[in-house]
Order: structure tokens, then sequence, then C-alpha cells
């Protein structure tokens, strides 16, 4: 799933970072394909190599050390607010097939069920960088038809915010959805490889579609192309304890 | 000048009264002031207004101690493990009390904090435009640009009664240096009435002199200077010390039940004294 995601990174992206996830993908992007790529941190730190040294959240000094830049917040903000950042990649709870992001609740405003942590930066970031990414689990509970409330921006809505993107794409465990700008709504664009498209009989009423929705097009969905050696073996320099990798 | 050198028990008991509204863990992981947390927790402040972006696990802790009545924030967890237990407790079932969360996003609460610091009822931004956050509390208010007509969000200026800053280093005057990530700190001691300052190092003014530029904050607006090596962790604080986290593993393990949380709290808040306390029970090798 981390490799998938860091192939998102194009060489010379201005990439805004989000917690967890996102900030091994953006390691592993600049550790191999993606050498020129520049990371912005929503703490106040840009940086264009790996950390020196594996790191469970952004402000961590190995994040810092050798980094070009540490300052506000407000700052790397307004690289992102300001148009200059290519690709924003975050995290998140749940989603649903129009791609609104939930962050904030799973429950009624009142009385919520779950109280999740809230949004960070990931609604910034999902409002202003031209395109966007979001990698999460492949859990059916984080995937539902529709989602209640939907805490963050609804990406459907993102053409009449000015300089919204107009893709947006979501990495997950084992497939790799898509919503173009004229979509209606996503479907698969590819299967991780060794799992199989999702069966009709996923469909049948009363049983949980592992997706959360009913897919289209499963059966023209190709296969993602499995990390090669040297992307894995630079992951595990990156994740040495498999804090983030250890479901492989 | 004044000294302004005060302990953590002093500058707690006379700047940070009960419902005052509370500003700190501002530079999101990093330089959280938890020294300062756990005395606020020692003298049973109660009803306090936290305001912070991302300040890691110690709004989850101030709300398991019963401390907090209102919280005002992007995110509150524990960012190693991802939930805040105690957070979940307080909103889901009430326990220990009821909370109030006025929730925003990194951008928005630095834009409430900085339009209080430059005397201004709020600032526009175009953040956030398109989801819920935007209705979730009179905080917000959706405006049009009075040049192009455009939708802007309006964010109402946020006046922190407190804030507080662990920094690497600071005078007795209180002139307060700071490198490293510093989230919305410049915003949040713009913003506040009051600013106590931790310091990590405590230097002479010529030192402070030598390096302007590293100054986040100079002393004369600075309430009081609470010299406290340590007071960080378990978070990280650039040239000192690295993340803990391990530390944050055990609280999270700790803080899943009301029970584990209690018995957590008086292990390493309740029952120490103070920081130097905490430092000497956590052993050598964990500080730095």
């Amino acid at each position: 799933m981390v490799a998938c995601a860091a192939r998102e990174i194009g060489d010379g992206d201005v990439v805004f970072v989000g917690m967890r996830l996102p900030l091994l993908a953006f390691a592993l992007a600049v550790s191999t394909h993606a050498p020129r790529a520049v990371g912005v941190f929503e703490n106040g730190v840009m940086r264009d190599t790996p950390p020196r040294g594996p790191v469970v959240t952004m402000s961590d000094p190995p994040n810092l050390d050798g980094a070009l830049w540490a300052g506000a917040l407000s700052r790397a903000m307004a690289l992102l607010a300001g148009g200059h950042v290519d690709l924003g990649f975050i995290g998140g709870a749940q989603i649903d097939r129009h791609a609104n992001l939930n962050t904030t609740r799973i429950g009624p405003a009142d009385a919520p069920r779950v109280r999740l942590p809230g949004s960070g930066g990931g609604c910034d970031i999902a409002c202003a960088a031209r395109r966007l990414l979001v990698v999460m689990p492949h859990e059916p509970r984080r995937f539902v038809e529709r989602g209640r409330p939907p805490d963050q921006p609804r990406l459907r809505r993102r053409p009449r915010l000015a300089r919204a993107g107009r893709a947006a794409r979501l990495r997950v465990g084992h497939a790799d959805h898509h919503q173009g700008g004229a979509a209606r709504h996503r479907g698969h664009r590819r299967l991780r490889a060794g799992v199989g498209p999702p069966r009709r009989a996923g469909r049948r009423r009363g049983r949980r579609h592992p997706w959360g929705w009913p897919a289209g097009e499963p059966r023209a969905a190709p296969v993602t192309k499995a990390p090669d050696r040297e992307v894995l073996e630079a992951l595990r320099a990156l994740d040495p304890e498999r804090v983030w990798t250890g479901d492989g | 000048m004044p000294d302004k050198v005060l302990t953590m028990r002093e500058a707690v008991a006379r700047h940070v009264p009960d419902g005052a509204r509370v500003a700190c863990g501002l530079a999101l992981e990093a330089a959280i002031p938890f020294a300062f947390a756990h005395e606020l927790i020692r003298q049973r402040r109660r009803d306090l207004h936290l305001v912070g972006p991302i300040a890691d696990a110690v709004f989850d802790q101030l709300v398991g101690a019963g401390c907090v009545a209102v919280i005002e924030a992007a995110w509150v967890g524990n960012v190693t493990t991802g939930t805040g237990y105690c957070f979940r407790r307080a909103v889901e079932q009430g326990r220990p009390r009821p909370l109030t969360v006025r929730q925003h996003s990194n951008l928005t609460i630095s834009l409430a904090l900085q339009a209080a610091a430059w005397g201004v009822g709020y600032l526009p931004t175009r953040t956030a435009l398109g989801s819920d956050i935007a209705g979730d509390h009179d905080g917000f208010k959706l405006v049009a640009c009075p040049f192009s007509g455009q939708p802007l969000l309006a964010v109402r200026a946020l006046r922190p009664d407190v804030a507080v800053v662990h920094v690497q280093r600071a005078d007795r005057r209180g002139n307060a240096q700071a490198c490293g990530n510093l989230g919305i700190s410049p915003e949040a001691v713009g913003a506040a009435a009051t600013v106590i300052v931790v310091a990590e190092e405590l230097v002479d003014t010529g030192t402070v002199r030598a390096r302007p530029e590293l100054t986040l904050l100079p002393g004369a607006l600075v309430t009081a200077v609470v010299h406290e090596p340590g007071g960080t962790h378990p978070a990280p604080l650039q040239q000192f010390r690295a993340h803990d986290a391990a530390a944050y593993r055990d609280y999270a393990s700790a803080s899943a039940t009301e029970e584990g949380f209690q018995a957590w709290l008086e292990r390493w808040v309740l029952g120490v004294d103070d920081r130097a306390a905490y430092l000497a029970r956590l052993g050598d090798g964990r500080r730095a």
C-alpha cells in the first residue's frame, strides 16, 4: 500500500505530506523514483530528502535534521493556499463512494458512537492541493455507501473551489480507486496482485460488499504491479521496526 | 528589568485560574509542555478551555483528569497510536465530565489566533469551504469578498487568557528563543493576554542578543519564565530530545480504560511532586 502510494508522487512534485502513512510514502518516493520531490509538512517543515532516521511524527528530530526549512505552520499553509502544492497526501478514517472524507465522528453530532480525533490539517490539504491522494487501510468499516456526517471537503464539490484540482485518487490496501472530475462515482482502477475482483455475490441484499459499495466494471480492473525488490528494501530501511508496515 | 523566573507550581498557581482559556501544545507534536499540563492536573484546575492545533496527547491527559470543559482544536488524540481514549470517553459518555468540542482545522485555528494577535475580529480564508467544519460552531461564518464577491470563510478571532510555550532557551526577563518547527506558536503568543515561557535552558541576555533572529517573543511581552529541563518528555525538543514513542504507546495502553488511566495518572502525575521527580522516576536512559 505504501509503495503504491509513493508511486503517485512525481519527480519534482511539491507534496504536502500529512500525518502517519503519508510520511513514510513521501520518504520512500524521495529515496527511490522521485529524488527531486519536495515535501511540505504542516508543522512548518520543508525537506527534499528522507528523514535521517525512523520517524513516527513529522516533528521528530530526524525529520528536521537536514531540512530546507523549519518555521511556522502559517507559512507552510500559505504555500498550500497560494496554489504552490502539486499533490496533497493524507490519511483518513472513513470515506464514502462520492469521496466525502470523515475524520470527526461516526454517529449523530449530539451523540456520536465514535469520536474520531478530528481533521488536523487534512481538511486544509484536501481543500487547496491541486491533486489529492488519500491512503488508508482497506477495511469495510472505512468504506461506506454514504458517510454521515461528511465532515471533510466533499470532493465532488472541489471544482467550486478556484484552485482545486479535478481529480482525486484513493489508495487503499488492495485497490486503487479514482474519481475524475466528471465521473459519477468511483470504480476500481487497479487491484493489487493476488486480490481477485469483487464478486457479484457481494452485491446481494443483506450482504456487505467488501468495498462498501458496488464497484464499477470490476473485470476490467488491471492488476497493480508489485513493488520491486529495491523499493521494498528502501521501505524496510525507513521503517526498520515495522511500525507502519507491520501488516506487510 | 524584572526577574520573571518562577517555579512551575508558582506559575500555574498565579497565572492559570479555573475556567481560563489556555493555548498550549502549539508546535503540533514537538515541544509539548507536558510538565505544565501535569502541574495543572496536580493543582486540580477545572473548567479549562483548551486551544491548540494537534497538541499530541496532552489534551487527552487533561480531559481524562477532569480539568477541561471546552476544547477548541484541530485534532485530539495520541499521534503515535491514533485514538485519544480519554477524549473519546468524554465526548461519547460524558466521563469523567461532559466536554464541548469546537472543531477546527490546523489553518483555521492558526487564523483565529492570528486575528486576535492583529486586533481584528476575524480573518478570511478559503480553507474548509464545502466542508462541515465550516458549520460546526459560531466561530465560522460564510462571507463574500468585498472586492470580488468570492465566497470566503470568516474565522472569528480567538484570544487565549494564557499561552504556554516550551522553548530551547530564555533569559530571566523572558526573552525566549526557539528553533525547529514552531507550528502556531508565533500567533498564539501574539494573541494571548498572558504568556508563560518554559525554558529548557536559562541563559544570560547576551546569548539572546547574539542570535536575535531566534527570538520567538521578547521578554516585554512575557509574564513568567519557568526553567524546566526535560519539560516536554515524551514529546521531542529540537537539539535536546527525541520523541519517546514507547512512552506514548504505554500511555495509549494504560488510558484505554478509566482504571488504567487513573493508575497511569497516579504513577506519572499525582504520585510525583514536580518534573524533576518525574524525570527521576523515568530514569537516565529515557530522558534524552
